[in-house]
């Protein structure tokens, strides 16, 4: 899994009907210090994030295992918000 | 999926025994514009390509060892289709003459 | 998911089976905000996508997840056609 944080939505009527009803967000994977690292991902969602917020989320098949026993065809799901992160053992 | 072009094939006896009696291609990835884009990369082969084709690959694991009909084996990457042409679009969304052209005749030089 | 440009299509006779009838399409990988990236994909369409138009694929195993696709031998398919995007402005 990885950090990202949600950069923005996707908005699309036409789709494969495995994505109906689900909310598309643009994500930008971030390294630790919450710079950003790589390209933006599209990202299905099954924990309400929205914009600004830090999350992380998986990549590949694992993407659509929440959305079972629907079939949603998705390579990339957020699957948690962050609320705290900490880097290293000392404490800030 | 991408584009290749079939420049070999390999030969092996010491080999996984899901890969008896099936050909694997050497196959070079195309860009766009047909130039080599990274290394040749081993394929089985599904469709009975041969050197010089110009070649769909695919690079799903269960695709490629169900393409060549299968069970669960070690294999990530298959020809799945020999390619007859390929179409770019315009800017404006006509085809490219100019594009779809050299493809014709390479596809023509390399039968 | 990829953002991609539809800019082309592959004709291919000879092919898996399974693959007959479907629309094979070029794919170049954008941006958010619209550029073109390096590389392309070659993805089934299972929406009607047509030239030019901005899509999203999804890729690897989950490709065969998209109804339409179930067990055939693709890891690229065009899920959806985009209406809009919209960039934090923060960002």
């Amino acid at each position: 899994m990885q950090l990202g944080r949600v950069v923005g939505r996707i908005w699309a009527s036409v789709k494969n009907p495995g994505l109906e009803a689900q909310r598309l967000l643009l994500v930008q994977p971030v390294t630790p210090d919450l710079s950003a690292s790589g390209k933006v991902v599209i990202c299905t969602d099954c924990t309400g994030a929205g914009s600004g917020e830090v999350v992380y989320w998986v990549r590949g098949r694992e993407a659509s295992f929440p959305f079972q026993p629907g079939e949603v065809p998705t390579d990339a799901t957020v699957v948690g918000i962050v609320d705290e992160l900490h880097v290293g053992g000392g404490g800030a | 999926m991408q584009i290749g072009r079939v420049i070999g094939d390999i030969s092996a006896t010491q080999k996984h025994p899901s890969h008896e009696g099936k050909t694997i291609l050497l196959v070079q990835p195309l860009g766009l514009d047909g130039s080599a884009t990274g290394n040749p990369v081993a394929a089985v082969d599904g469709v009975k390509a041969g050197v010089g084709d110009k070649v769909l690959l695919v690079y799903d694991g269960f695709a490629a060892f169900t393409t060549v009909g299968l069970k669960p084996s070690p294999i990530d990457t298959a020809v799945i289709g020999i390619i007859d042409r390929v179409e770019l679009f315009s800017e404006t969304g006509a085809p490219v003459g100019a594009a779809a052209a050299p493809q014709q005749k390479h596809k023509q030089k390399a039968r | 998911m990829t953002l991609g440009r539809v800019v082309g299509t592959i004709v291919a006779t000879r092919k898996d089976a399974r693959l007959e009838g479907h629309t094979l399409l070029i794919v170049k990988p954008v941006t958010p905000d619209g550029k073109e990236e390096a590389g392309y994909l070659i993805a089934v369409d299972t929406v009607g996508a047509g030239n030019r138009e901005l899509v999203f694929t999804v890729g690897g195993s989950s490709a065969r997840m998209a109804s339409g696709c179930k067990d055939k031998p693709v890891d690229c398919v065009i899920v959806g056609i985009v209406d809009g995007v919209s960039m934090d402005a923060a960002r």
